[in-house]
């Protein structure tokens, strides 16, 4: 019965899908709402993103400082442990976990007040396809933002590294240059940005998938955003091993 | 003129419309009546193409709405306008451009022609001075009105309001059934309201459906509710004590 469920819900996802990447009644309409998005989705999203990522630089700088320091490793090493980590895992999964809180919450509970409000029956009644309307410029805006979102995490993160070399004296900023800059594989940047968009779309889909489909009152929106939240995660962390293998 | 044939719709093994058959007409204020859970607003919906009829006709001027494409019901939601319970207006816009939205999006006028339009219509429900405020900065009343400038803002045929007076006191209520009544009588649309309210049955209904567990009861106007014999609908319609005590005085008949 759990999978016949599970298939049935997987079944009206992929139909709210085929619905969503349909061609915009008005383009005019569709790039408001697109740049709309991407302000309210992305760029309301820097502050949050920049902050933790710096935070996670410094102490992921301190941690390799403190606990593989060793005779017989190079003084660099802590260097390049925090970049690896931050490119690789931090700037593109890690942080897409913390937006599926973010952005995943956000546009679930947008959506499901519209649902509950019958401010959707209102855009259907009017003859606008309003899956199209809502949901297709959330997913592009928040393609579209990713790779910014990915670059300026990963920036931020080396700046929190050099505030603990500078500032808290855990390691000389040299040692710390030579590391970040030693043995750097430019794909990884790119690796980082790939798996930054598969991730974009499911916190995207999933969660107005969640908000489109609620049916009832305030504690189902409430209920929804939180799905959407534990889905998106999940399948973050399900796909993130299926493209490090991949793009590796 | 849209016309209702045997219309039946269940959800389960729940059957909540059973075999409807009637007429809403042209350039009338048209009420579908009934307690709560009679299946009014499962009516409303079946007419709009929000519930899919287990079976039946829904027949807009001759054309079958239940038989038509996706498409085709697209471009038939054109010629309709529907003013919600709770209004339903998009929170993140503005008044002005809550009335803008159909014509942004259907309409092939510029941008000064669309605002244009929009003032008309706000105008035409006495909100001029409103536009640029938001729904949540407004009163139920004013919502509503809102959302009548929005509904007409496309010349729609049909309009459907479910509930207008609902969470409005008596006076408003009123000012809402003039302007329903007028709009209707304005612009020659097929106006359905699904209604509790006994002032607007009594004030502005020229054609009133009563639905009755689903099935409809009975069908007249305003006028010949007095003297009806019908018991359900006059229970139902004389339900206060004040209301029987006004029908008594009227008609001089204490038998309902």
């Amino acid at each position: 019965m759990l999978i016949y469920r599970w298939l049935t819900i997987f079944g009206r996802y992929i139909m709210l899908m085929g619905r969503t990447f349909s061609m915009p009644e008005r383009l005019r309409m569709f790039w408001k709402q697109y740049v709309k998005e991407m302000a309210q989705l992305g760029i309301n999203s820097i502050g949050i993103v920049l902050l933790i990522s710096f935070f996670i630089g410094a102490v992921i700088c301190i941690q390799m400082k403190v606990n593989i320091e060793s005779p017989w490793m190079p003084r660099w090493v802590a260097g390049y442990t925090t970049r690896e980590i931050m490119l690789l895992e931090f700037s593109s999964s890690i942080m897409c976990l913390i937006l599926a809180g973010k952005v995943g919450s956000n546009i679930a509970s947008e959506i499901g007040t519209m649902r509950v409000t019958q401010q959707i029956d209102a855009l259907e009644i009017m003859g606008v396809n309003s899956a199209c309307y809502l949901i297709l410029p959330k997913i592009l805006g928040l393609l579209t933002i990713m790779p910014f979102l990915v670059i300026f995490s990963s920036a931020m993160g080396i700046v929190g590294a050099y505030g603990t070399a500078y500032i808290g004296h855990i390691m000389p900023p040299d040692d710390l240059t030579v590391g970040l800059q030693h043995d750097f594989v430019p794909w990884f940047m790119w690796m980082s940005i790939i798996k930054s968009q598969f991730f974009a779309f499911i916190i995207s889909s999933v969660a107005s998938f969640s908000g489109y489909t609620v049916e009832g009152g305030s504690v189902d929106v409430g209920k929804a955003s939180t799905d959407a939240v534990v889905t998106s995660s999940v399948l973050i962390l399900f796909s993130d091993v299926f493209l490090t293998q991949l793009l590796s | 003129m849209i016309e209702v044939k045997n219309l039946y719709k269940s959800f389960g093994d729940k059957e909540v419309l059973k075999g409807i058959n009637t007429v809403f007409e042209d350039g009338k204020t048209n009420l579908i009546i009934g307690q709560s859970g009679s299946g009014k607003t499962v009516l409303m919906k079946n007419l709009v193409g929000l519930f899919e009829p287990t079976s039946g006709q829904v027949l807009y001027d001759g054309r079958d709405f239940v038989q038509m494409s996706k498409k085709e019901k697209v471009m038939m939601r054109r010629e309709m306008g529907m003013i919600f319970q709770s209004a339903a207006l998009f929170d993140s816009l503005s008044v002005l451009e809550n009335v803008m939205f159909p014509l942004d999006m259907f309409s092939s006028m510029n941008l000064r022609e669309r605002e244009k339009r929009a003032m008309y219509c706000l105008d035409r429900v006495n909100l001029s001075g409103a536009e640029k405020k938001y729904p949540g900065e407004i009163s139920g009343g004013m919502q509503k009105r809102v959302a009548i400038a929005r509904a007409i803002a496309l010349n729609p045929k049909y309009l459907f309001c479910d509930e207008p007076n609902s969470g409005l006191d008596p006076k408003t209520s009123l000012v809402i059934d003039d302007l329903l009544h007028s709009i209707t009588q304005e612009f020659h649309m097929t106006t359905i309201i699904n209604t509790h309210d006994m002032n607007s049955v009594m004030g502005i209904g020229e054609n009133i459906v009563f639905i009755y567990e689903g099935h409809k009861e009975w069908q007249g106007v305003s006028s010949e509710i007095m003297n009806s014999t019908n018991k359900r609908l006059t229970d139902f319609i004389f339900a206060s004590d004040l209301l029987k005590e006004m029908r008594q005085a009227v008609t001089g008949n204490s038998k309902n």
